[in-house]
Parts: structure tokens; sequence; C-alpha cells
């Protein structure tokens, strides 16, 4: 692995920004990074003596424990700063827990936040790599860049490919990352879902908008489903998830639409029975674990990238 | 106090549909004559004014000057002070104050402030609920003694129907102008930013323009009920803008503003979330933006007013969504309304009227005019002037703009309230 990489950025705050060669060396990185999950002893020296925070401002499982996993991999000392355990509950202010945090001299801030924006305060007090774990509806851009790696192993490229986002595109930061990241990288991107949950203007993002899944599940190589965000009021915009999943869950019968052999993602967690139904859900068709695998090896690429490291991988 | 005599300006008085080169004399207060050639009298101060505009004072009806309570962010003296760098020889104080000035107590209390620090003149408006909670009535009557010229929740929508109809129906009967928030909070729920493609590519929450119309046109409705004079703050939309011109057209009591921001800004000023752009009604779309300067033009929409609202770092430098809403204007507000000048959307004189005129008129305020005997309330502007805006430079206690930095042509020169020059630029900033 050399030192020589198409990406010239401080910090990872969104894929809005971001070329499709930038995110093509994330991708590339990824790949070479997939393998250390596999060595019996499943540590590099890449980010020694480097200090990660993991700012999580909101209730987080998997996101977190993925960006663990990847900076100890790499050899990093993670710390991690939680709401619960925080001082943001006793009141005080973003710019205050990052001059605080500044003063501890970290190299990245991994941070995730309820409200939009909020990584891009954080870069302006603070002398740390800003990664964004997740901004209120805004970006999860870690998230895409795994759901990209995914789809390129398992179709091979991404350009020209038909990808279907369904569920909750108003209130997913998944889906923005994704239909950001999918355009520049020449995928045709359909969302589908309830009207109700497709947020105005959404075509500005130059993807093509369903109000029934059927005709967006059409013709289709990947298949991404949503969580049915309840925690952000999504509950009162379609009358119950019984009558959501009769009309927008993806089922056997309506995964028969897309072709034979598209896959199906989920970032997660899944409301089981709501958007997606348990027979796809461990199809034969499902990508979802090895999502999961990759979203390790993708943050290890990016903290490479944004921590400076060593070339050292073996 | 010496008499004053203003040379050579291009005098823009529409109220008398004046406009032409000539001499302004100020006496005792009060413009004694406006005519070309007119002589000075012994001991007054003569002013050159070539090259520059004479108007009269111009008149902000919707200003927050945060006092009594919340002087951390601004006060009268400080807010008047701004008012005068801007231009305007009257500010109306909009009630949301802690406490708000919902009876007499406070009315009388900013009235006795501004006399002893304000600049610039100040009309109280009072609300039009107890506690602007849109329950039972504030007392209107002993507002309007008080010296309030006008009812208005502003901050804070009426959203009971029955409340409202209940306030306009009292309110006319008093003669008072009931200014209108127009804002659903179903509608908005909250949501700090225009629902539209901005809003969806930058993932801020949205609130429909929908939310402000829907108002609007209940409100509507209820001066058709009532026939009471019915006012709408910070008109921000398209659909707004019809139903207030079709409102119009039908011969309704109803007058509605608009702020400079809302003239000049669109809802991608708020795509790097500097929280300045926070503002309720939120900025909204580039079409919106084209309609209300289109209904400015044709006076569906009467007048500029500020909506000057300052805040302190404590409510700004946080997250978007948790910032407070608003920014100040009074110091920026004749510049930016300037660019619609140069952008050819308005006259010199409809600058003028809808930044001075009409506000008198709409709230029955002494000013709008130079016509000999009216007090001598007189902006003397440079419509050239360059400067660049600089927040540190405002004299506003606070700093929540947009603006900084941007590149402005204009500025007022000369403020001049009852004879008594109250600010004057001395060379043009930046």
């Amino acid at each position: 692995m050399t030192g020589a990489h198409a990406f010239s950025h401080k910090h990872l705050l969104g894929m809005e920004h971001l070329s499709a060669e930038e995110i093509t060396t994330i991708l590339d990185l990824g790949e070479n990074f997939l393998e250390i999950a596999n060595r019996s002893i499943k540590k590099v020296p890449t980010l020694r003596g480097k200090t990660v925070i993991n700012l999580f401002l909101e209730p987080s499982t998997r996101t977190r424990t993925s960006f663990e996993i990847a900076a100890k991999r790499l050899s990093a000392d993670g710390v991690n700063f939680t709401a619960a355990s925080s001082s943001t509950t006793k009141g005080e202010t973003l710019i205050d827990t990052a001059t605080n945090l500044d003063a501890m001299s970290p190299d990245i801030v991994v941070i995730r936040h309820a409200q939009a924006g909020s990584p891009l305060l954080l870069t302006k007090h603070i002398k740390a790599a800003v990664v964004n774990a997740g901004d209120g509806q805004h970006e999860h851009p870690t998230q895409a860049l795994l759901d990209a790696s995914t789809i390129r192993a398992h179709k091979g490229k991404i350009e020209g490919l038909t990808v279907v986002i369904c569920g909750d595109i108003d209130h997913s930061r998944v889906a923005r990352s994704n239909i950001f990241a999918l355009r520049k990288l020449g995928a045709r991107v359909r969302v589908a879902g309830p009207r109700s949950l497709l947020p105005l203007g959404i075509e500005s993002l130059g993807v093509e908008a369903f109000d029934r899944v059927e005709p967006a599940l059409e013709g289709a190589d990947v298949v991404m489903m949503l969580r049915i965000q309840l925690e952000r009021k999504a509950g009162g915009r379609f009358p119950n998830t019984r009558e959501y999943a009769r009309l927008f869950g993806l089922n056997a019968r309506r995964l028969a639409l897309a072709k034979p052999d598209a896959i199906v993602m989920h970032p997660g967690p899944m409301n089981r029975g709501v958007e997606i139904s348990p027979e796809v859900a461990d199809g034969p068709r499902s990508v979802i674990l090895d999502q999961v695998a990759r979203g390790v090896a993708i943050r290890m690429a990016v903290l490479y990238l944004l921590g400076g490291g060593s070339d050292a991988v073996e | 106090m010496a008499d004053i005599l203003l040379r050579g300006g291009r005098v823009i008085d529409p109220a008398r549909n004046f406009e032409a080169s000539a001499e302004v004399l100020l006496q005792d207060g009060k413009v004694a004559r406006v005519e070309p050639g007119i002589a000075p009298p012994a001991g007054a101060r003569v002013i050159d004014c070539k090259g520059l505009w004479v108007v009269p004072g111009l008149i902000d009806m919707h200003t927050h000057l945060r006092e009594p309570g919340q002087e951390y962010k601004e006060n009268i003296e400080t807010g008047t002070a701004a008012a005068a760098a801007g231009g305007f020889t009257a500010v109306c104080a909009m009630p949301n104050t802690v406490p708000p000035n919902d009876n007499r107590a406070v009315t009388e209390l900013i009235v006795r402030r501004a006399r002893e620090a304000g600049v610039v003149r100040v009309y109280p408006i009072g609300c039009i609920t107890q506690g602007q909670k849109g329950e039972n009535l504030a007392e209107m009557g002993e507002l309007q003694e008080a010296g309030c010229v006008a009812v208005s929740d502003d901050g804070k929508c009426v959203m009971n129907s029955e409340v409202m109809r209940r306030a306009l129906e009292y309110a006319r009967g008093l003669g008072l102008p009931v200014i209108q928030h127009a804002e659903d909070t179903n509608l908005t729920a909250g949501g700090p930013a225009h629902e539209g493609a901005a809003s969806t590519r930058i993932g801020l929450r949205g609130q429909p323009a929908a939310a402000e119309s829907a108002m609007v046109a209940r409100d509507l409705e209820l001066v058709v009920l009532t026939g009471a004079r019915y006012h709408v703050a910070h008109a921000s939309c398209a659909e707004t803008v019809r139903l207030v011109r079709d409102a119009k057209r039908r011969g309704l009591p109803v007058t509605a503003e608009v702020t400079p921001h809302h003239l000049t800004l669109t809802d991608e000023a708020c795509a790097g979330y500097d929280t300045s752009t926070r503002v309720n009604p939120p900025l909204r779309s580039d079409k919106d933006v084209a309609a209300v300067r289109e209904a400015l033009a044709d006076g569906t929409l009467d007048a500029v007013a500020t909506d000057h609202a300052p805040h302190s770092p404590v409510e700004k430098d946080v997250e978007f969504e948790q910032a407070a809403s608003g920014m100040i204007g009074l110091e920026t507000a004749l510049a930016l309304c300037l660019e619609l000048v140069d952008a050819k959307i308005l006259t010199p004189a409809l600058l003028v009227t809808r930044m001075s005129v009409a506000p008198a008129k709409i709230l029955g305020l002494p000013g709008g005019t130079l016509a000999p005997g009216s007090a001598a309330d007189v902006t003397v502007i440079d419509p050239q002037a360059a400067w660049t805006c600089d927040p540190s430079r405002l004299r506003s206690r606070s700093r929540n703009t947009p603006f900084g930095g941007r590149a402005m042509h204009g500025q007022a020169m000369l403020t001049i309230v009852a004879g008594n020059i109250v600010f004057a630029q001395e060379k043009p900033v930046g």
C-alpha cells in the first residue's frame, strides 16, 4: 500500500462533496483492510500512537462498535465519549465539548449527533480530523461507503446498476449519503415509499421517486430497505406498521419483481416483519451481514486516510 | 437647536409625488420649506447634499429591541443607535420582551426608556393575547392609551381561530391594526428550514411554505367576517403573496411587509449551517424570493420591515436546529433594498414608499413625508457609497447577521430626528 491516495480532505463529513475518484480510493483501501479480519491476529500497527475519540451523542451500538473495532485493528487508542456519560446532558454546548476534547489532542474524532451540520460545527473548533458517523437526517458517509463496497463486491461494478432505496427516505441520512455516492459512481437510483415519507424536492438529487414499491423494483439490481424511524416520529406519516408492511414491506413476492440476481441490503437495525420480511432478510439474496463485515474495513480505510498513519499494513 | 439647510440633494418625497433637486430647510424640529434656491437663514447649519438623496426618515415597523428582559441581546439604547446608523428615524418595538408587553406598565416602561435613552423614535406594539399565549385578549385599550400603535403576538401565531376572531373584532373597535405572525405551528413542528430541495439535500427538518400561507388564508376569512385592519408580518412565500394580492383586489383592509433577508437570500444560504441564517419564517426558495420581490414592486407587499432580531452567542453558537431564530437587520436593510433599486425592481421613490411612507400609513404614525409642517425626520442617503458589512463594527449589541463580508452599495449619511442629527456617517465605511 502506498501513501499516495486520491483523497484531499481533512475530514469526512459527507458524500456530497467527494469525487467518484475519492470514493473509489476509499473502496479500494477497504478491500485491502478486509482481509485483516480473517487473520488470527487481527491487528496492524498503522495508527499506533494515534488517539481516536468516538463522540456519540445519539444512541448507537453497531456504528460505534464498528468504529471502535476499526480503530483497535489499526492499533489506535480508541476512547468512547457517549451521551449518557458525557457532560452534554449537563447542558454543555457542543462547542465546549469540542474545545475540551481538543485540549486532549486527539487525532480523529468520530461524531454521531442528532442534528444536521454538527460535524461541520465541530471542525471549526477542533484541530483533529472529524468523521461524521451520522448527523440527524443529513449524512452517514461511512454507511454509504460500506454499501458501495458491498454492491461493488457482489455486482463487480456500480456504474449502470439500478439501485432502489425503499422506505423512510425523509428521515434517512443513509438514503442521502447513498444517493450522493451512488449517483457519483454512475448508478441509477430510485427511491420508493409512501409519499408521506418522501421529502419534497428529492428528485433534485438526481433520483426517480416512486410512491409504490412495485414499479420501483422492476428490473432492479440492488434493493436497499430502510428502517422506519419511529423514534423520529415517522409513525404519524402512515397509519400503522401493519399496513406499512402490507403495502411497502419487502417480501418474496415483491422481490421477484427485481432482477433474478438482485441483492437485498439493509443498514440495520431491522424492524423484522415491518419493512422487510424474515424470509427475505435471511434469504439467499440478502447481503446484510456482509455489509456489517465491510463496515469495519471501510472505517479502517477512513481512519487510515484521515489519521495519516504509516503505510505498514503487514 | 440650529436650523439645518440640506442643500443640493435629490429630494424624494413620494407622499407628495415630489422628486427633484431642492433645498430642505428644517426649523424648530419641523420641515419648514422644500424648494430650490433657499438662501440659508442666519445661523443655519448648511449641509451639502450634492449627489445624495434626501428622503423622509425611514421607519421600521418590526424591530426587536429586547428591553425589558433580554438586555444582553440588545436594549433600547443600542437598538435605536443601530436604527439611526441604518437611516431609520423610528422603529416599532415588538412585544415579545420579558415580560411581554401585554399591559400598560410594560408599555410605559418602554416609552420612558425610549425617552431617556432612545436615539430615534420608538413606537411600542402591544400583545394580542396575555403572555402571548393565544388564549385571553391582552388589555388592548390600555396598551393603546399607553402608546401602543398596533397589536401582535409576533414570534408566536394566534392559532386559535375563535381567539383571533375576537382579537380582530376588539382591535377593530379600537382602530388598532392586528399584526399576525402567520405560522400554523402544527405544520411547522419546529422545522428550522424551508421545506424543499435545499432542506432535503442538507438534511435539515423542513417546514412547508403552506404553514404560513394556510394561516394567512384563514385570517383573511376572519377579516371578511370582522372587517378588522389586518397586517401580515414578514410575508415570505409565493402563496402568501397570491392570497394578499387577491384580498386587496377584493378590497379587504389588508397590508403586508417583507424583510430584507427574504428579499435577498434563498434557502441555499443555510447550506453551511450558519445559524445566523436560521430565521422564522425560514429563508425560502428562489421562486418565493422572486415572488416577494415582484410583490414589493407591485405594491402587494406594502412595506419593508427588518424583523431585527438580536441574539447572543449563547443562542447562536450551537447546532443549527438548536439555535434561536432571527437575524439583526437595522444596519443592513437600506443597502439590501438598494440592491433592488440597482436590479431595477424598485425605483428610488418606491424604495422610499416601502421603507417610510407605507409603514407610517399602515400604523398611522407621523412621518413618511417631507411636507412643510411635518416633523423634521429626515434621512440623507448616499446611494453609491461602497462599503463592506463588518459585523464587529455594527452598533447593535448582537452580531447575528449572515451579511458579514458582503459588498454593499449605499448607506445612510445623515439621520435626523425632529431636527436633531442623531447619526452622521463620517465617511463611507470599508
